[in-house]
């Protein structure tokens, strides 16, 4: 290793120092968000109106993927949708 | 005596400990396996469970668990000369602390790595876990509370503090929006925003501030307290990358640089111990050196403190098992050289005796002041600075510590406040608003409930304070030994030091009991006894706990 891979190195763990300690409270609140944001995509589904479906509509398969692990985190066993299918 | 000795003895007891006595617990009784799968590598999630590095890991540990405490406590502890505080921290840091902290990681990591608390309610019953938690809420309110009251202490003595101990939360700001807004690289924002920490303390030597004597009824060092408290509850609100998280880095690399130069001052030119041995003459107040001593240094030579931080956030993030023995064990001796600096200083920083037992008067009179004064002469001394700036350099890194630990504190508060917002049904609770309102307000009244109106004879408190993180310690203790029992190793390394604990912590409570009784301090013999009851409860389900540990034992 010369010198510059270590100065490298060492600026890495620097970063891991910085963001290491807080990752996970940080990560918690991102989640919360994007929790929200799922919910205001899929809110014409479930009957809540939301003026911006039309667009929002484009995002379902881009969320699609995430779909499974938040309906879980919201505390329902099965997608609570029944034309979106999940597991 | 040169204060040379104490270091070269002091580290060389830490470094004996961890090559010896942490590598004989770690193959015998731990038994510490590279080949078991860590709960960051089975649980990985990007979020708490994430393998580590164990250098930067072992940073994390450090940083988080030392604080004031270790530093308050034996500043405040050699009143009874610089022996017992000594013996307690080198002992105490290799035999309780070590085995504790680590010990704590490591059955976390054992268990999937769950929480202490929660380990206590597997292990030794759910009654223990609410136990658990009415001392950790306690133990949150009074560092909130006694922190609060160091760190206005502080301003007061020395106003040349003000300006740095504010600049850098405009420091930490600036370094949080760079990174997360700007897309940043680290390095140059810490190098530059720790250089002008610095250059702060320059520009506060200069212009040191006061708050007016008296405003609205209430003194300078009252004052503060509110002010301080006002920022606490903004600050726990911002959210965590923009002011918590740039601020705890901070901490932690001036950490690092203050124990360096601490060090190092004391190696260029060592100053001479003026503290006696033993102090036979100590002021009227002090109460007996057993067993006062042993929870006047709780973090430094052994704190339950530890253990939330290993089992809570540490345990999650091993990467090898093999780790414990380095993170635990460092992290541990980590805290224990922070608190022989304090020794050192507040024993050698002054010219004669004189000039020592001119700060110690009375119990809990030297603490911080001691040690900052102390410190600076060595640094001084060691280093050429100017006094005033090296006073000035302690008292920042004193107030940087104990603020952190306010931002976290009153944040932890404000959640424990909004869960219970939620158990109970009470809406207004759950928001972040007046939970945060409930969590001041409550640790508002500590600090000027306790001992004078003015929220200044708050540092009473510390003894109560250090009984209850002990507390917490030998709970975490016993919570191992009923471990190790039900898994059939030998429990002795963790219920001896437990039992020494628990025997010094119910004895502390009932000194302190007749001490606040006498006084008229209600307040806190009414505290003194919600611990006290606590203390027993804890003796009761230990019992119990280790009965049935035993029975198993010998019907399996």
């Amino acid at each position: 290793m010369d010198w510059r891979e270590r100065i490298t190195r060492a600026g890495e763990l620097l970063q891991e120092f910085y963001r290491g300690r807080h990752r996970g409270a940080l990560a918690r609140e991102r989640r919360q968000e994007d929790d929200l944001f799922m919910l205001l995509v899929f809110s014409e589904m479930m009957g809540i109106e939301n003026p911006s479906s039309y667009y929002t509509l484009e995002l379902l398969p881009l969320l699609y993927e995430g779909f499974h692990e938040w309906h879980i985190r919201m505390g329902m066993d099965h997608s609570p949708l029944e034309h979106f299918r999940c597991c | 005596m040169s204060a040379l000795y104490l270091m070269v003895v002091g580290l060389g007891a830490f470094t004996a400990g961890y090559l010896l006595y942490s590598r004989f617990i770690s193959e015998h009784i731990f038994r510490l396996d590279s080949e078991f799968r860590t709960p960051a590598h089975v649980q990985e999630d990007g979020v708490d469970f994430v393998p580590t590095n164990r250098w930067v890991l072992w940073g994390h540990h450090f940083t988080s668990v030392a604080g004031a405490a270790p530093i308050v406590g034996p500043a405040i502890a050699v009143i009874w000369g610089w022996l017992p505080a000594f013996l307690w921290v080198t002992l105490g840091t290799v035999f309780f602390a070590g085995i504790h902290d680590a010990g704590a990681l490591w059955a976390s990591v054992r268990n999937e790595g769950k929480s202490i608390g929660a380990l206590t309610e597997s292990v030794v019953g759910q009654r223990a876990r609410s136990l658990f938690m009415i001392v950790i809420f306690l133990l949150l309110l009074m560092v909130n509370a006694v922190f609060a009251i160091i760190i206005a202490g502080l301003f007061v003595d020395f106003p040349s503090s003000v300006i740095p101990a504010w600049f850098v939360i405009a420091v930490a700001i600036t370094i949080g929006y760079l990174l997360y807004r700007r897309g940043v690289a680290l390095l140059w924002p810490s190098i530059i925003g720790v250089s002008l920490l610095y250059a702060s303390m320059l520009v506060g030597n200069n212009i040191p501030l006061s708050l007016p004597e008296s405003m609205f009824g209430l003194g300078a060092p009252a004052l503060w307290v509110v002010l301080l408290f006002t920022y606490a509850a903004i600050a726990s609100l911002l959210p965590v990358w923009l002011l918590l998280q740039p601020r705890d880095y901070i901490n932690g690399l001036q950490l690092f640089i203050g124990l360096g130069i601490f060090f190092l001052a004391v190696l260029l030119n060592p100053p001479e111990v003026v503290a006696p041995m033993i102090n036979s003459s100590v002021p009227e107040d002090v109460p007996s050196l057993i067993p006062l001593l042993f929870v006047t240094i709780a973090c430094g030579a052994c704190s339950g403190f530890h253990g939330l931080v290993s089992s809570g956030t540490t345990s999650k993030q091993v990467d090898n098992e093999k780790d414990v023995r380095f993170v635990g064990f460092l992290g541990t001796v980590g805290e224990g050289s922070l608190a022989l600096a304090a020794i050192i200083a507040c024993t050698a920083g002054f010219a004669t005796l004189g000039d020592w037992e001119g700060y110690y008067t009375a119990f809990a009179s030297g603490g911080l002041p001691a040690f900052v004064q102390g410190g600076g002469q060595i640094l001084a001394n060691g280093l050429g600075l100017p006094v005033a700036l090296g006073e000035t350099l302690l008292a920042v890194m004193a107030i940087l510590f104990a603020a952190t630990t306010m931002d976290t504190g009153v944040r932890l508060q404000r959640y424990i406040v909004q869960e219970a917002g939620t158990i109970y049904n009470i809406p207004a609770l759950t928001g972040k608003g007046l939970s945060t309102i409930v969590a001041v307000g409550c640790c508002l009244a500590l600090a000027f409930g306790a001992g004078g109106g003015g929220g200044t004879g708050g540092l009473v408190i510390w003894p109560l304070f250090g009984t209850t993180n002990q507390l917490l310690a030998a709970l975490t203790l016993l919570v191992l030994s009923v471990f190790l029992l039900k898994q059939s190793r030998p429990s002795r390394y963790t219920f001896v030091p437990f039992l020494f604990l628990l025997t010094m912590t119910v004895w502390a409570l009932g000194i302190q009991l007749r001490g606040f009784y006498d006084n008229g301090q209600f307040f806190l013999a009414a505290l003194d006894v919600i611990i006290l009851v606590t203390a027993i409860w804890v003796a009761l389900e230990s019992y119990s706990a280790f009965r049935k540990a035993r029975t198993g034992e010998s019907s399996a």
